[in-house]
């Protein structure tokens, strides 16, 4: 989905506060662990777990802290899968537990195509109302595969929490300047792009 | 959905309690899990261990080549493990000419268990908008400043394989003994978004 979690590339950012300013607050390695807890314990996986902090109101979304999402994320998914309700959840706070919004359906995987270091490549135009790990910046761009990554999971299936087929990724390496002509410093971007939002241009 | 609820929302430790309970009282959450992960996670998914790749990868130029190829499999051999979804570890080689910085777009991914927790800055919007549009530009303004004719690679960390930087050794570090090699490798260097600076190991 393009989601307001798809940061790559939009403008109107400041500065990045760097070094960090130290903080210290005691819930957030508590959601760490519940998150943690949560998918070794198979409630969910960890692309589902991305998809729910995806669906969080872009508004929440943009200013919760870091561990807020998650938590957002994992309360979602207990509700989704039934372990808690959302009145359940708010009859232990002083106060409101927002949730994400609701889950579409998701999609499978592209048939299996074979890719090989060197081939030009263009990431399909699609426009995924689900989860999808293919950020805005690169739709319809053109690029070099320069690595082929072990198979996992395929994001789009196992994000709805459907059993997903295994695929593996090209690291493709795209020019600055295709992806935002006359307005970038230049540089290579290179993206772990999964094969189903490939198709092939030219082999090696 | 939501708005009214995000302007009411509940102080966040008592969201974060309240789903602690929920998950003891009906996911079967052990009792010391919370305590146990969080001593793990803090002891042993430090910066230190990929330091002490990045140290050996110096001096042992098997070792290097290993890693280079196989970044899992040096990892493990060094006894580091990592969680069921990083699939991979890739090994990124900056070279007098060539300077690697890696990003997650779309969240915040990185190889926690190797470089240690990801620091505030690397989940900032701003860093995960900008880095990759204005690479040279955002490490200038966080004080590293890449001479023009260095090639810029940045990687987004957007499927289930992790990068983590091998930066170049300094070369009045030459010939230094392991230990105080990983003394002088710090996680933003790992990153890729700071140089390294040989006084540390003094």
């Amino acid at each position: 989905m393009d989601g307001m979690h798809d940061l790559g590339g939009k403008q109107g950012f400041g500065r990045v506060a760097y070094p960090s300013p130290p903080h210290d607050e005691t819930w957030e390695p508590l959601v760490r662990a519940l998150s943690a807890f949560s998918i070794k314990s198979h409630i969910y996986n960890m692309d589902e777990m991305r998809h729910a902090i995806e669906r969080m109101a872009p508004k929440h979304y943009i200013t919760a802290p870091y561990y807020e999402r998650h938590l957002t994320a994992v309360a979602t998914l207990l509700v989704e899968k039934g372990v808690v309700t959302q009145e359940e959840l708010e009859s232990l706070v002083d106060g409101a537990f927002p949730l994400a919004g609701p889950i579409g359906p998701g999609r499978q995987a592209a048939p299996p195509q074979v890719f090989a270091i060197g081939d030009k490549v263009r990431v399909k135009n699609d426009y995924v109302p689900g989860h999808v790990r293919m950020p805005g910046y690169i739709r319809g761009k053109s690029g070099v595969v320069v690595r082929i990554s072990v198979p996992m999971p395929f994001p789009d299936t196992a994000g709805h929490g459907m059993q997903a087929p295994m695929e593996p990724t090209c690291d493709v390496r795209f020019k600055s300047t295709d992806l935002w002509p006359d307005s970038c410093d230049e540089a290579f971007n290179h993206v772990g792009v999964f094969q189903s939002y490939l198709e092939k241009i030219e082999t090696a | 959905m939501a708005s009214d609820r995000e302007s009411s929302a509940a102080p966040l430790e008592q969201r974060a309690a309240a789903l602690e309970l929920v998950l003891r009282r009906k996911g079967d959450l052990p009792e010391t899990f919370v305590h146990d992960f969080t001593e793990h996670a803090e002891e042993e998914w430090i910066t230190d261990n990929g330091a002490r790749m990045v140290a050996k990868a110096w001096t042992d130029p098997a070792f290097r080549a290993r890693m280079l190829a196989d970044g899992t499999a040096a990892a493990k051999e060094m006894g580091f493990g990592f969680p069921e979804h990083h699939r991979q570890l890739v090994v990124l080689e900056n070279t007098g000419d060539v300077h690697n910085v890696i990003v997650c777009t779309l969240c915040s991914c990185t190889a926690y268990t190797i470089i240690g927790a990801a620091p505030d800055w690397y989940k900032d919007l701003d860093y995960r908008a900008r880095v990759v549009r204005e690479s040279r530009t955002v490490l200038r303004e966080m004080g590293f400043d890449l001479p023009a004719s260095t090639e810029i690679r940045v990687w987004d960390t957007t499927a289930d394989h992790r990068y983590m930087v091998l930066p170049e050794q300094p070369a009045a570090t030459i010939g230094w003994p392991e230990e105080k090699l990983a003394k002088i490798v710090t996680q933003d260097a790992m990153i890729g978004a700071a140089g390294l600076d040989p006084s540390k190991g003094q």
